[in-house]
C-alpha cells in the first residue's frame, strides 16, 4: 500500500486539489496499485501548489504544481515510486524552503492529518498541555510570560500579562476567545494553522483557560473561511471525544469545553472588542477602552482575548520550555513568527522563522522577487494598516521594534509584494477607500475622515490645490491617527502618509505613469 | 448571528418579515435585530443570483491584477459589482481577503474559492457553471 499525501487547505484547493485526489485514485485503480490518499495541511509552499507527496523509502517525495489534467502521466510516468520527473521537487522535508525555518507553531502543518488525533500525539502533541496541567497554574503563567511571547494577532502584547490579569480578576465564569477573524490582505497563516492542524489551536486555548481559571471558550472565525470553519468544528468533536475538551481533561479534573462562531463579512470583527460584540449576537461596534477585555470582556466577564498563532504557540513554549522559546529572536521580540509572503511574488507562502531576518532576505532569497518579474517597488507589512515600504528599505529586520522605529508596522507578518506598475496614489486612497467600507461608525475620525481622505486624495490627484490639500491630508491623517478609538481609523493615515513620503510623486496629476 | 446564518442557508436571504419573529422569540427590539442584519454584509435582504462570484479587490490581490479582473467580469456580465443580471443568474460581489494572497487574483464561485484567476480561466468557470 502506498500513502500519498494531496493538501486538503484551501489554497490548493482553490488550484484543483480534490480534482487530484479524485484522479490519483482512478489513475490508481485502473494500474491496479492500492493506494492511501492523505489529506494533510499545506507546507505552506503555495507556489507549488497542489503539492503531491509520496512516501518512499528516502521519505515524502514531493510533486507540485500538479494540475489535475496532469495526473494520468505522471502516475504513468512514476509518481507512486517516487521516479523523476520535471515536476519532482525531491524529498520535501529537504528542500531549503522548510529545511531553513524553525517551525514550533507550524510544526505539524502539512506533515500530519489534521483530524487525525493519532497523528497528532505522534508528532508531539499534547506534550505542552501533559505539562501545563502537571504544573500550578503561576508557573504556566510565567512560562507564557518568560517566554517573551508576544500577541501575533498585529498589536504585540506580551501575552502572559494579558493572561495574569485575567487569572488575578475574580469571577465564577471566565472565557478563552480566540480571534480568529483573519481580514487582513497578504493573512493567511490563521487559516492554514484552523485547516492544517487544528488540535494545536485546540490546545493552546485549554492550556490558557487553565492557566486563568476559564471554563468555556470560543473560536471566531470569518465567514470567508468556509474550509477552516468546518475543519476547526470537526476538530473539536474529535478532541470532546478523545477527552482533550469537555469536564475532566486529560484526567486532570480540568473542565473547558469550546464553541465555533461564525463572522459574517465585517472586517472590524477582527478588533477585540467588536469581536466581543458580535460573539455575544451584536453589532460589531467598537467599545472603548477601558474596561479592557482581560477585566470586562464577554458578557462583562473577565475574557482572554488572543490570536490564533499566540494561542497555537503556546503548546510549543510549554513542551519545549520558556528558556528555549525565548533564545529564539532578537531584542523584544522573542521566538519565532510565522511570515506570510504574498502578492506580487514568485514564490508565495508560509515561512516560519526566529524574529530578525530582512525583508530583502524574505522576498528575495525565499520569494524569488515578484511574480511579473519585474522590480519591486513597494512592499506592505502587517495588513491594510500597515505602512508601505520603498524597495530601498527593505533590510529592515522583521521584529517589532525595529519596524516601528521605521515608522511602520510588523503586525501578524504578513507581507504583500507590489511591482514597478503599482500607482501608490491609488494604494493610499484604497486604504481610505477600505476604512470607509468596513469602519464600524462609532467614532466620528474614522466614519467621516475616512470618507473625506478619499475626497482629499482624489482632488489632489485631479491637481486641484495640489499643496493646500496635500496639508489638509496631513491633517486629517494626525486627526485620525490620534483621536480614533481603535486601530481602523487610527492606523488607516500609517499606509497613506507612507505612500506620501515614499511615493510622492504618484500623487502629483501626472503621475501614477508607472502603470 | 448562528440563527441568522441558518435563517440564510435556508432561505438564501434574510427576510424583513423575520426581524419581528426573531425580535419577539429572543426578547429583544425589533431595531437591534435589524441593526445587526444590516450590519453584517454577508447577510442579504433579498434572494441572489444562482451562481453568486465574489471577487477579491484587497491588496495583496490588486498586486497581481484583481482590477483587471474585476472590469473583466463587469464587462462580461454586464453588471456592476454588486448587482445580479437581469435573468438571476449570476450576481457579482466584491470581497475583502478570502486567505489565499500568495495564489490571487482570488475569487469565490458559490462555495469554492478559486485561485491564479486570469480573465480567460475566469470565463471557463463561469461558462461551466452556467450551462449546467
Amino acid at each position: 500500500m502506498t500513502t500519498v499525501y494531496v493538501p486538503r487547505d484551501s489554497a490548493a484547493l482553490s488550484l484543483g486539489a480534490d480534482e487530484v485526489a479524485a484522479k490519483l485514485k482512478e489513475a490508481a485503480a485502473s494500474i491496479d496499485r492500492p493506494i492511501r490518499v492523505v489529506r494533510n495541511g499545506s507546507h505552506g509552499m503555495l507556489w507549488l501548489e497542489p503539492l503531491v507527496e509520496v512516501v518512499t523509502e528516502r521519505g515524502r517525495v514531493g510533486y507540485g504544481p500538479v494540475e489535475p489534467e496532469a495526473v494520468g502521466d505522471l502516475v504513468a510516468a512514476g509518481l507512486l515510486d517516487g521516479a523523476d520527473h520535471e515536476l519532482c521537487q525531491g524529498v520535501v522535508a529537504e528542500l531549503p524552503w522548510l529545511r531553513n525555518q524553525t517551525r514550533l507553531c507550524f510544526a505539524r502543518v502539512g506533515v500530519t492529518d489534521p483530524l487525525s488525533p493519532e497523528d497528532y500525539v505522534t508528532h508531539g502533541g499534547l506534550t505542552g498541555l501533559r505539562r501545563a496541567l502537571a504544573m500550578p497554574v503561576a508557573d504556566v503563567i510565567a512560562a507564557v510570560t518568560d517566554s517573551g511571547l508576544r500577541g501575533r494577532g498585529g498589536a504585540g502584547f506580551p501575552a502572559g500579562i494579558k493572561w495574569k490579569t485575567v487569572a488575578d480578576t475574580p469571577g465564577e465564569l471566565k472565557f478563552v476567545c480566540c480571534n480568529a477573524d483573519e481580514g487582513d490582505s497578504g493573512t493567511f497563516a490563521d487559516r492554514m494553522l484552523m485547516e492544517g492542524d487544528p488540535f494545536t489551536l485546540i490546545e493552546g486555548m485549554t492550556i490558557a483557560a487553565y492557566a486563568v481559571g476559564a471554563t468555556e471558550g470560543y473560536v471566531y472565525v470569518r465567514s470567508e473561511y468556509p474550509d477552516a470553519v468546518r475543519t476547526v468544528r470537526d476538530a473539536v468533536a474529535v478532541a470532546r471525544e478523545q477527552g482533550w475538551l469537555g469536564e475532566d481533561i486529560l484526567g486532570s479534573g480540568s473542565r473547558f469545553d469550546l464553541f465555533v462562531r461564525v463572522g459574517a463579512g465585517a472586517y472590524i470583527c477582527g478588533e477585540e472588542t467588536a469581536m466581543l460584540e458580535s460573539l455575544e449576537g451584536k453589532r460589531g461596534m467598537v467599545r472603548a477602552k477601558p474596561p479592557i477585555p482581560a477585566l470586562t470582556g464577554l458578557f462583562g466577564r473577565p475574557t482572554v482575548v488572543n490570536n490564533v498563532l499566540t494561542l497555537a504557540s503556546v503548546p510549543a513554549i510549554l513542551a519545549g520550555g520558556a528558556a528555549a522559546y525565548q533564545a529564539l529572536g532578537v531584542d523584544r521580540s522573542r521566538g519565532t513568527q510565522v511570515f506570510q509572503l504574498a502578492g506580487n511574488v514568485a514564490r508565495g507562502g508560509i515561512f516560519e522563522t526566529a524574529f530578525g531576518m530582512t525583508l530583502h532576505e524574505l522576498i528575495h532569497t525565499y520569494g524569488g522577487g515578484t511574480r511579473t518579474g519585474r522590480p519591486v517597488r513597494a512592499v506592505q507589512v502587517g495588513g491594510p494598516l500597515g505602512a508601505y515600504l520603498p524597495a530601498t528599505d527593505l533590510d529592515l529586520p522583521m521584529e517589532y521594534e525595529a519596524f516601528a522605529a521605521a515608522g511602520a508596522m510588523l503586525g501578524h507578518g504578513g507581507v504583500v509584494v507590489f511591482d514597478d506598475t503599482v500607482d501608490m496614489a491609488s494604494m493610499a486612497r484604497f486604504a481610505m477607500e477600505f476604512c470607509a467600507e468596513e469602519s464600524c461608525g462609532k467614532c466620528t475620525p474614522c466614519r467621516v475622515g475616512a470618507v473625506r481622505g478619499v475626497e482629499v486624495i482624489d482632488k489632489i490627484r485631479a491637481g486641484q490645490d495640489p499643496d493646500g490639500n496635500l496639508a489638509l491630508l496631513g491633517d486629517l491623517c494626525e486627526l485620525m491617527t490620534e483621536g480614533s478609538l481603535c486601530a481602523m481609523g487610527g492606523l488607516t493615515p500609517m499606509p497613506v502618509r507612507s505612500a506620501l513620503l515614499h511615493f510622492a510623486d504618484d500623487f502629483s496629476p501626472n503621475g501614477g505613469g508607472h502603470s | 448571528m448562528p440563527i441568522l446564518h441558518r435563517i440564510q442557508a435556508e432561505f438564501g436571504f434574510v427576510d424583513s418579515d423575520v426581524v419581528p419573529l426573531l425580535a419577539a422569540e429572543l426578547n429583544i427590539s425589533r431595531a437591534d435585530v435589524h441593526g445587526v442584519v444590516t450590519f453584517y454584509s454577508d447577510f442579504r435582504s433579498e434572494a441572489a443570483g444562482e451562481t453568486v462570484l465574489k471577487l477579491c479587490r484587497a491588496e495583496a490581490c490588486q498586486s497581481v491584477g484583481a482590477e483587471r479582473l474585476v472590469a473583466h467580469a463587469e464587462q462580461v456580465l454586464g453588471i456592476k459589482v454588486g448587482q445580479t443580471t437581469p435573468d438571476g443568474s449570476v450576481t457579482l460581489e466584491q470581497v475583502f481577503c478570502l486567505g489565499n494572497c500568495a495564489l490571487g487574483p482570488t475569487g469565490q464561485l458559490n462555495e469554492r474559492v478559486r485561485g491564479r484567476l486570469t480573465p480567460a480561466r475566469l470565463d471557463a468557470l463561469l461558462a461551466e457553471r452556467l450551462s449546467r
